[in-house]
């Protein structure tokens, strides 16, 4: 493995460089919150805070994405010629996301890129851009990246891996678009002979430091219709005011609408991010609703994430544990108590949350 | 806060015990510092579960909507004004309810606590008059009113104005509030300036929605953002839309807010469209002399017709 030593000083000047050839995305402040969106030109990532408010998601599935567009205009060259809506011209590169949000886009993969079928939008923009990491040494409260199949040093998904060394960012090389990434950068300098061992350091004192944990490990065996008629459901929706709020911050939730609007004899086609959570999400065009009920949506959430993922793939759960859903949802419904309702099904006498 | 909690577990211990009610409405211990969540207690084992303090900021009117059981809520002051409003629009039955009336001190700014704090806070402490912030390596002590909501700051009516129990006596209201410092500076910007501000104000919306299902008058079956057939308004990221939807929100809340805030306090984006109620809250008041949540006896302006109505807008 080659680890290469970016000398903060030489940072802002080998972005530059970078924003020749790559869109750059990453943490930025929008008033009191750290969000992830494009920097603009010579802007750099703050680095500083831990995750952002928002997920890395948008980078390659934007809340709204025009798909295609056309006009009726008989007078139009183009008229009545559905147009794909250009690509970016560049490739995209996300610098300083973090290893859950960079793990989370494996996870969403598998329901864009299934074996039948393909999303062309998703997979040119997850095709093209490129996940520079950086690892957490500072872990938050909520973070339970490490009981959910990743850590705060895991590699997965991720091209370059970061680690803030004081003065210097070690980074760690992963693939060759991660190396591609850093010779536009211009950084090449090799970086001292223990800095796996820096790594290593720093990825035990960082795991050592996490405090919140899911368990996982009855999800799998306990029947479907017996969690899904658990009696515990009812007492977890009952706060939950069905906003938008855990599903669209969180990185792994995938769900959108398919939307088209006209204006004169132009049209554009788009998609749009859209929860569970919302009524209208499951309204038929018949008007019957068979997610209809508060508490339906509500289970919808967490069985989803929490056991037809599971069973469906075989490889854990559909969530990195990023703790967002966790310090938004406005009234507090927590994931890592309801996963353990779920887990503990059939064993706790009690099924209380509080 | 201690002796708010007992009062409370006392009276829906009562109420369930003489099957008064089926259910008891109100908030138990969140697992986030700042949170608590709402939640229903329907056995008398359970009532201990039920807490109060200064993290009791969603509006629990919001859960009677459409009930039809007997129900005993916890209400503050804010609360209760939007109960009157749900009766006054037959969303719940008076004899329904029995209300749990909280004489209420003000909530905490959850936001402006974590803005100010040097790391993750992960304890906050009421103790009387001061809140005590707790994170790794620090503790920093504020005195309690410099810490409430910007709603609370300015409220005029923290008593319950509609009861059946109270769980202490009346709190002393905030005298001399001026409650439309916000709106004015605001009324008095130029139309572009307007027009940058509300840009701003709106940029980071995601279109959750938490705003809006968080507030106690948005019971529509269907809110008009979600009407399909006809479609009013695109469901994308376009800032037109976006601003319609809010601007549209806030008229239909015209007369009919009580500024309770939680519209703000549920907002995962950190975004004041209290703003816009506000204006418009302010409005009812000048125009009409006009509280929200009063009187079970006095219909809203905006639905009754009185001769002397004042007709100076038309021009
Ligand atoms: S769980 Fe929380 S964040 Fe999610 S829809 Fe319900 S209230 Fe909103
Ligand atoms: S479910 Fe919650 S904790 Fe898990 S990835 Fe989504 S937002 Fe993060
Ligand atoms: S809660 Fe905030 S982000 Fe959500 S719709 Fe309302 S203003 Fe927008």
């Amino acid at each position: 493995m080659k680890y290469i030593r970016i000398d903060k000083a030489q940072w802002a000047q080998g972005l530059a460089a970078a924003e020749k050839a790559y869109r750059l995305f990453g943490p930025v402040r929008e008033g009191a919150m750290l969000n992830f969106a494009a920097l603009a030109p010579g802007q750099a990532p703050d680095l500083d805070g831990l995750n952002t408010r928002m997920s890395a998601r948008s980078v390659v599935y934007p809340q709204s994405e025009i798909l295609f567009e056309y006009t009726v205009d008989p007078n139009d060259p183009d008229g009545n010629v559905l147009k794909e809506a250009p690509a970016p011209a560049k490739p995209a590169a996300a610098v300083g996301i973090r290893p859950c949000d960079a793990y989370s886009f494996l996870l969403v993969r598998r329901n864009f890129d299934a074996p039948d079928v393909k999303d062309v939008y998703w997979l040119r923009n997850y095709e093209a851009t490129t996940f520079i990491g950086l690892a957490c040494d500072h872990p938050g409260s909520t973070c339970f990246c490490t009981s959910a199949g990743c850590g705060p040093y895991s590699e997965q998904g991720l091209d370059v891996l970061l680690q803030d060394a004081g003065d210097a960012y070690l980074a760690k090389i992963l693939t060759d678009k991660g190396a591609a990434f850093l010779a536009a950068a211009g950084w090449f300098t090799e970086a001292p002979a223990d800095s796996e061992g820096c790594f290593s350091a720093g990825k035990e004192a960082a795991e050592a430091k996490i405090t919140s944990t899911v368990e996982t490990d009855r999800l799998a065996e306990i029947p479907q219709m017996a969690l899904y008629d658990a009696n515990f459901w009812e007492d977890i929706a009952f706060s939950c005011i069905n906003c938008g709020t855990c599903t669209y911050l969180c990185p792994t939730c995938w769900c959108f609408d398919i939307q088209d609007e006209v204006r004169g004899k132009h049209g554009i086609r788009e998609r749009n991010w859209d929860s569970c959570m919302f009524p209208l999400f499951t309204l038929h065009g018949s008007g019957h609703n068979p997610r209809g009920q508060k508490v339906q949506r509500v289970r919808q959430r967490f069985m989803h994430k929490l056991k037809y993922y599971v069973d469906k793939y075989g490889d854990g759960i559909q969530c990195v544990g990023c703790g967002r859903c966790i310090q938004y949802c406005p009234v507090n419904i927590d994931i890592r108590k309801v996963c353990q309702l779920m887990n503990r099904f059939g064993q706790d006498a009690a099924c209380k949350v509080a | 806060m201690i002796a708010y909690t007992d009062k409370i577990r006392d009276i829906a211990r009562r109420l369930l015990k003489d099957c008064r009610v089926e259910t008891v409405i109100g908030f138990r211990n969140g697992s986030m510092p700042m949170m608590n969540e709402p939640c229903f207690i329907k056995n008398v084992d359970d009532v201990d579960h039920l807490i109060w303090d200064g993290n009791c900021g969603i509006n629990l009117a919001n859960y009677l909507t459409n009930r039809t059981d007997k129900i005993a809520v916890v209400a503050k002051g804010c609360d209760s004004r939007n109960i009157v409003t749900h009766i006054i629009e037959n969303k719940i039955k008076r004899e329904q309810l029995v209300i749990i009336g909280v004489p209420c001190k003000g909530m905490l700014d959850k936001r402006r606590i974590k803005a100010m704090a040097p790391g993750e806070v992960t304890r906050v402490v009421e103790d009387g008059e001061s809140v005590r912030v707790c994170g790794a390596g620090f503790e920093k002590t504020y005195p309690r009113k410099d810490m409430l909501q910007a709603n609370c700051a300015v409220c005029i009516h923290r008593n319950p104005v509609i009861y059946d129990e109270l769980v202490a006596d009346p709190v002393p209201e905030q005298q001399n509030v001026d409650r439309y410092e916000d709106v004015r500076a605001i009324e008095a910007m130029s139309a572009e300036e307007k027009w940058t501000y509300f840009e701003n104000l709106l940029a980071p919306c995601i279109r959750c929605y938490a705003c809006r299902n968080a507030c106690p008058l948005c019971y529509c079956p269907t809110c008009f953002v979600d009407e399909s057939t006809p479609q009013w308004v695109g469901k994308s990221q376009n800032p037109v839309d976006v601003r319609t939807f809010h601007f549209l929100r806030a008229y239909h809340c015209a007369g009919r807010c009580t500024d309770c805030g939680s519209c703000e306090r549920a907002c995962p984006m950190g975004i004041n469209m209290r703003v816009f109620t506000k204006k418009l809250e302010k409005e009812a008041f000048e125009q009409w002399g006009w509280e929200a949540g009063l009187s079970l006896d006095q219909r809203p302006p905006l639905d009754t017709y009185r001769p002397d109505d004042p007709q100076d807008f038309m021009k």
